[in-house]
């Protein structure tokens, strides 16, 4: 297998194009992939299609810096702060630009990817009934279910096929075999559902360890496209077992970001004013090493012998 | 003085909308602390489910500032995906689901997305989340809100997340099988649908408001029940349940 370890600002060039249906924070609240995040944004991609559930501020900080033409997703803003103020501004009055959004619920958005990752024509569900989510995104079909007596309602979600997924992971190998553990989201289907995945692995290590536990591997390396060694990628995003969650930085961007002038600070500060993530963890210096886990809560191993 | 705070009564009364051996959806801040109240009173053998693909049976022991934080993963009773937990909702195997909102109607209907036409929005709110599925699916939907004029409206302009539509059998009509608002909790009442127009009626007043208040704070021709109670302050189990999972006193 090719050896797939990259650098950061390569993985982007190589696998973001403008125009892009982009899933970062396919984990929810945790493992958001922010290194990639920000190098987005210093390479000045624009017009993406940024799609996930909820991806805390990630999506909020590529609409202000101008980078994204389409929201496809469940929720965009601040999870511990509030609104999303960059969100509001493109929204509410064009500035920087205009957006379309895609509305869905958490579960349709799962499931649009699920019917691109299992091959699946669409998913028929039974929720966004009687919600203005069908209205407000027309991609939706409203049918009969051909299998019940009365023409029970079901809604039809169209599969979402990303370009690129890119997920943080706790550890790869060079081949882009990983593990991850802890709540997923929508990782694996995205992952699957992917013309292209990028890692950001927190540490890379030797094939073996991966190859010790498969049940834990949460897309194989034949799936994966690059892996780049990034530690504390999902800064200030939590990972399990590695980053506490720098909840003191969300609410700061939150307070900041109110006005676009504060915001375009802000952007200087951490993201354009900086050369790649290195430059962002030498800045976040001690605080960041405080974040990091130390305490040890060890799974049991799981025995894997064939004879 | 009252010697617990409004958000302490909210919690738990939040609590006492949960049940024993009940799948609960849980959601962030007030309900994270209701869920860990009814665990330690009443309801032992209730489980919390998170969107982000986890189930606990003890809430967490820190204070959680996302549902997928390290600390709520630690000791989960099911660390998974999105859709395994999600979907167990269309199942039909969830009892109850908690969500917030910025505005709710006299139908308990929920709008988090888009204040004013959605084409041009006045205020663009976060949106869904996974509120419009635990609305859509959940036996019982529980909404906490702040009791507000602008925010208890007539007609919200954006149903996020379906109470009963246009009331009686709307949620039959738009072919959802289940559920639909079982509790209002506010920071002022509780408010519950009634008859079968299934509109939202007060039911119970928190000590020190009143009925003429609570309908000068809202913003439709709020009925009352046949009997009005009032909510009955934390007991001293409760308080002390409550004491125990808020150890910081982030709520009192």
């Amino acid at each position: 297998m090719e050896e797939k370890l990259v650098s950061l600002p390569e993985a982007i060039r190589a696998h973001v194009s403008d125009g892009d249906c982009v899933v970062l924070g396919a984990c929810l609240e945790a493992a958001i992939p922010f290194a990639a995040t920000y190098e987005i944004i210093r390479q000045g991609k624009r017009g993406l299609d940024v799609a996930a559930p909820i991806s805390d501020t990630s999506s909020d900080l590529l609409i202000g810096a101008g980078c994204v033409g389409q929201v496809t997703g469940a929720w965009v803003g601040n999870v511990s702060s509030g609104l999303g103020h960059n969100y509001r501004r493109a929204v509410e009055h064009g500035e920087p630009h205009a957006l379309k959004i895609r509305d869905h619920s958490n579960l349709s958005f799962g499931m649009a990817l699920l019917a691109a990752a299992y091959g699946m024509p669409y998913a028929p569900v039974r929720t966004l009934l009687g919600s203005d989510i069908l209205t407000s995104n027309p991609e939706f079909r409203l049918a009969e279910n051909p299998f019940s007596n009365g023409g029970e309602k079901t809604v039809l979600v169209p599969p979402l096929a990303p370009d690129v997924t890119i997920l943080c992971v706790q550890r790869a190998d060079v081949f882009g075999n990983c593990h991850f553990w802890g709540s997923s989201g929508v990782a694996a289907e995205a992952a699957l559902a992917a013309t292209s995945v990028v890692l950001l692995a927190d540490e890379v290590v030797p094939p073996e360890v991966i190859a010790s536990d498969p049940s834990r591997v949460l897309v194989p390396g034949y799936r994966v496209s690059a892996v780049c060694h990034v530690p504390a990628a999902c800064h200030p995003a939590p990972m399990t077992g590695r980053w506490q969650r720098d909840s003191a930085f969300f609410d700061d961007y939150h307070k900041r970001t109110r006005e676009r002038g504060g915001f375009l600070a802000w952007l200087d500060e951490w993201v354009l004013g900086l050369e790649d993530h290195d430059a962002y963890r030498t800045k976040l210096g001690a605080s960041l090493e405080d974040l990091r886990i130390k305490g040890e809560a060890l799974s049991a191993p799981a025995n894997y012998a064939a004879h | 003085m009252a010697d617990y705070s409004t958000q302490e009564l909210m919690i738990v009364a939040a609590a006492r909308e949960i049940r024993d051996g009940e799948v609960i959806f849980v959601g962030m801040r007030l309900p994270i602390a209701a869920f860990g109240v009814a665990r330690l009173t009443h309801a032992p053998n209730a489980v919390g489910l998170f969107e982000c693909g986890i189930a606990r049976y003890e809430p967490s022991a820190e204070t959680l500032y996302t549902m997928a934080d390290p600390a709520n993963q630690l000791g989960a009773a099911w660390a998974t995906g999105l859709l395994p937990m999600m979907t167990q909702l269309p199942a039909g195997r969830v009892d109850a689901g908690f969500i917030g909102g910025a505005e709710i109607d006299r139908f308990g209907n929920i709008n988090t997305s888009y204040i004013g036409d959605f084409k041009a929005p006045k205020v663009k709110l976060p949106g869904s989340g996974g509120a419009a599925d635990i609305a859509a699916s959940a036996k019982r939907l529980l909404a906490i809100m702040n009791h507000e004029k602008r925010r208890l409206v007539e007609r919200v302009g954006y149903i996020t997340s379906p109470g009963f539509l246009d009331g009686g059998d709307g949620r039959e009509k738009a072919g959802l099988v289940r559920g639909g608002p079982a509790a209002v909790i506010t920071d002022r009442a509780i408010l519950r649908p009634l008859g079968d127009s299934r509109e939202l009626h007060l039911t119970s007043v928190h000590p020190g408001h009143s009925v003429e208040e609570i309908r000068e704070h809202t913003g439709w021709a709020l009925k009352t029940a046949p009997r009005v109670d009032e909510t009955p302050p934390p007991s001293p189990a409760e308080l002390d349940a409550l004491h125990r999972v808020d150890h910081e006193g982030h709520w009192r």
